[in-house]
């Protein structure tokens, strides 16, 4: 046991770190320091800017464009990233869908689909959840009904975040109504473009609208866009979802915020003389928070190194899922108590793109009331932390 | 990075577990509880014949090599098992005072006895009104006539009522909180003045109150620079507090899957309690607190074998014994109450693990302490 990377490994961060802080664009940067949203052509172009240097898909085998790094290697590529605030691929292509095409997917459906993906020319959304299925998935209703050489969709999908920007969605959908509710679902990939697909956007706590539920009215699929076998969605969506544990705990997100608050709270008034870093009981929290934040980086090393001698991850992840989003919160909520009443102004619209006016907060604070309103979904999406609990007492402690 | 245990430290850790799985089961612990001196003198040349003795030192002083790593590994074993034998106070603690501080005609006197099992030894650092902090001192020590008279009283003495020597630290000069000015002497626990008030502690370790009156010791049996202790004293202290996370995980993790065995067991309403959802999710917070425990404990050992500062050590130990402290509770106090009436009594392990990882949870200092210590050692640098 060694806490030291190589120094072939360090070599490697200072690529990393050189390369983020040259070719990262300083105007984006500005923006997400100032917690301003990146706009959907931002993001593809960082996205294409990552392509061209060969690190658009860090967790890909090489064989599909992916890097081959080491689990060490993907853990400070993705620790400099989270560090100087560049956004991780979208998600929904590069992990989620991605692995479930190279796992279950036929070699024609792989060519079709995967480039695109790398080169972030295809924007993808995910259709799981649905208005009455929520953490009990399985009892999924949108049905597809084969006619000829087409599934005819139809059903309403729901929290599909960015829905509005992509070009296709990965969906689980009912293929049979007759058999035990995990039996009878499929995974279907449909073109967004499709006659019959409609969206509407979610305003959530935040005032923000960054999900969408959307519609499905008699649309043709072709069915040359089925996963693998009729009926062995269930088994596809759990693979995914066990399968993409890489960066669930938050850790460089939750660097990056931590150091933001402690740089925050030294210049900021504690009201009685001093600076709020100098405020015992909020400096107290803060330690505590740094020191959470030190064990669940740990535990994602010791888990990711666990993978790195050929074990795959095990519902032991699901801690990761649970203490990363919840320390997160925790993060959200000091800032916000920060914050005091520079927390309480309400203007989701001074985060978008070409808002004129001038911010109300002082520095450092900008957006961080509606940041800890926004991170309340950290904990309910992606399986809700007590359905990550369920899996523990089932999986791990054989509840 | 490398998490993996090397080849000699796998056979470590199977020969401590297959000893403690072998040896050292609930009713032997008892029993050695139970006994004159508190712990088994024929466990004790095992661990010698064994050769775990030597682990904590490095191998320019006849040990193993000092790892942290290593002293985890088995520290782990001893918590699952609630070991009596004081490997923590004589060899981990005064052990490893001795040979920081020590010169070469101490260490050559004392070190291979203690190695081979035939020296017990405990380090007097606590005083009562001292708390966690290793520099208050009040016990003092006063030259006269070519030896040092030592007056005061130290607390907390683990091992006190066995040791053949004692390792205390004394007042030579400066503030009570001063760290200048901080000695330490090696007192024969047998020595005219020195009244030792023996009894055992919650987790049936044996400790003392020990009264120094006017203790007279020659100038040779100070250990280190007069009045320079401090800096080695604190080094040792971060070592000794790794090795308590270590030996709390273990505790921990026992007291989880006790408390998992028995919720599958147990029925209440005619279901098994572990049915209960009310109950699993707490019991899932438990694993999650034993793996949190677990993370830190090793990124404390990791650091403490690397070239980091000593700063960045230090913070990294604080870290651990402060997120420990926080899983002790939460694990044990949870243990104990899933388990309901039956986890409360004596008869059962559990309340017995309790007990030992609640004296763990304070030994070296409680979790606002560390986290207090962390907060000082990160804005420092």
């Amino acid at each position: 046991m060694n806490a030291d990377f190589s120094p072939e490994d360090t070599a490697f961060r200072d690529e990393v770190r050189d390369f983020l802080q040259n070719e990262f664009p300083a105007e984006y940067r500005g923006k997400v320091d100032a917690g301003i949203r990146l706009s959907k052509d931002e993001i593809v172009h960082w996205q294409k800017i990552l392509y061209e240097k060969g690190w658009a898909a860090p967790n890909w085998p090489v064989e599909h464009g992916g890097t081959g790094w080491s689990p060490t290697r993907k853990h400070i590529f993705a620790m400099e990233m989270g560090l100087i605030g560049a956004p991780e691929p979208v998600a929904f292509g590069m992990k989620m869908v991605a692995p479930v095409l190279m796992a279950y997917g036929s070699e024609e459906q792989r060519q079709r689909f995967l480039p695109d993906i790398l080169q972030s020319n295809v924007w993808w959304c995910q259709g799981y959840s649905e208005p009455n299925s929520g953490s009990d998935l399985a009892s999924l209703k949108t049905s597809a009904v084969r006619d000829g050489d087409h599934y005819v969709v139809n059903g309403a999908k729901t929290w599909n975040t960015y829905g509005q920007y992509a070009d296709w969605i990965f969906c689980l959908v009912r293929t049979d109504t007759t058999v035990k509710k995990q039996e009878g679902i499929s995974f279907l990939l449909i073109d967004m473009h499709s006659p019959g697909v409609s969206h509407k956007p979610i305003v959530l706590l935040d005032g923000h609208s960054e999900v969408n539920e959307i519609f499905f009215d008699e649309v043709r699929v072709p069915a040359e866009n089925l996963i693998g076998e009729e009926n062995k969605g269930w088994t596809y969506a759990k693979v995914l979802l066990t399968h993409e544990r890489t960066n669930i705990a938050l850790v460089p997100r939750s660097t990056r915020r931590l150091r933001a608050l402690r740089r925050a709270a030294a210049s900021l008034d504690d009201g009685q003389g001093g600076s709020m870093l100098e405020e015992p009981v909020f400096s107290h929290r803060l330690a505590e928070l740094e020191i959470e934040l030190k064990a669940l980086e740990y535990a994602e090393l010791r888990t990711l190194a666990s993978l790195s001698v050929g074990k795959s991850p095990g519902p032991e992840s699901s801690i990761l899922k649970i203490v990363g989003t919840e320390l997160a919160q925790r993060i959200d909520e000091m800032f916000l108590e920060l914050g005091a009443y520079h927390s309480l102004p309400y203007l989701p619209e001074q985060f978008d793109e070409g808002f004129q006016g001038a911010t109300l907060e002082p520095g450092g604070l900008a957006g961080q009331g509606l940041a800890y309103l926004n991170d309340r979904k950290l904990s309910i999406f992606g399986g809700s932390n007590e359905i990550q609990r369920n899996i523990i007492c089932k999986a791990v402690l054989g509840l | 990075m490398d998490f993996s245990y090397s080849e000699e430290q796998q056979m470590l850790k199977e020969s401590v577990g297959k000893f403690v799985r072998q040896q050292y089961d609930f009713d032997t612990r008892n029993r050695i509880a139970a006994s004159e001196t508190g712990y088994s003198e024929e466990n004790w040349k095992l661990f010698a014949e064994l050769g775990w003795l030597t682990v904590p030192f490095a191998e320019e002083d006849g040990g193993f090599g000092d790892s942290a790593v290593d002293l985890m590994v088995m520290m782990e074993e001893f918590g699952k098992a609630m070991l009596l034998e004081p490997f923590l106070p004589s060899v981990v603690l005064a052990g490893r005072l001795l040979a920081a501080l020590g010169d070469a005609r101490q260490k050559e006197e004392l070190l291979p006895a203690l190695m081979t099992g035939n020296l017990q030894l405990a380090c007097a650092w606590a005083e009562s009104g001292s708390r966690y902090n290793l520099a208050n001192v009040r016990l003092s020590a006063r030259g006269e006539g070519g030896n040092v008279i030592l007056s005061g009283a130290k607390v907390n003495v683990l091992n006190g009522p066995n040791a053949d020597k004692l390792l205390v630290t004394a007042r030579e000069s400066g503030a009570v909180t001063g760290r200048e000015g901080l000695g330490m002497f090696l007192v024969d626990r047998d020595a005219p003045g020195v009244d030792v008030r023996a009894y055992a502690n919650m987790d049936a370790c044996r400790a003392a109150r020990i009264s120094f009156n006017e203790v007279s010791v020659p100038e040779s049996a100070r250990l280190g620079k007069p009045g320079g202790a401090y800096e080695a004293l604190e080094r040792v202290f971060d070592h000794a507090t790794a090795a308590v996370c270590a030996q709390a995980v273990g505790a921990l993790d026992a007291l989880l899957q006790k408390t998992v065995e028995y919720s599958k067991t147990r029925k209440q309403f005619g279901v098994h309690i572990g049915s209960f959802q009310a109950l699993q999710h707490r019991m899932a917070d438990m694993f999650i607190e034993c793996q949190l425990a677990r993370s830190i404990t090793v990124m404390a050992a990791m650091q403490l074998d690397s070239e980091a500062p000593w700063q960045t050590r230090s913070a990294a130990v604080s870290a651990a014994k402060s997120r420990l402290g926080r899983a002790i509770r939460k694990v044990g106090q949870e243990a104990v109450q899933i388990h309901g009436g039956i986890g409360m009594t004596d008869e059962l392990d559990v309340s017995h693990l309790f007990r030992q990882v609640t004296g763990l949870e304070l030994l070296f200092g409680d979790a606002d302490y560390h986290t207090a210590r962390f907060t000082r050692l990160q804005n420092a640098g």
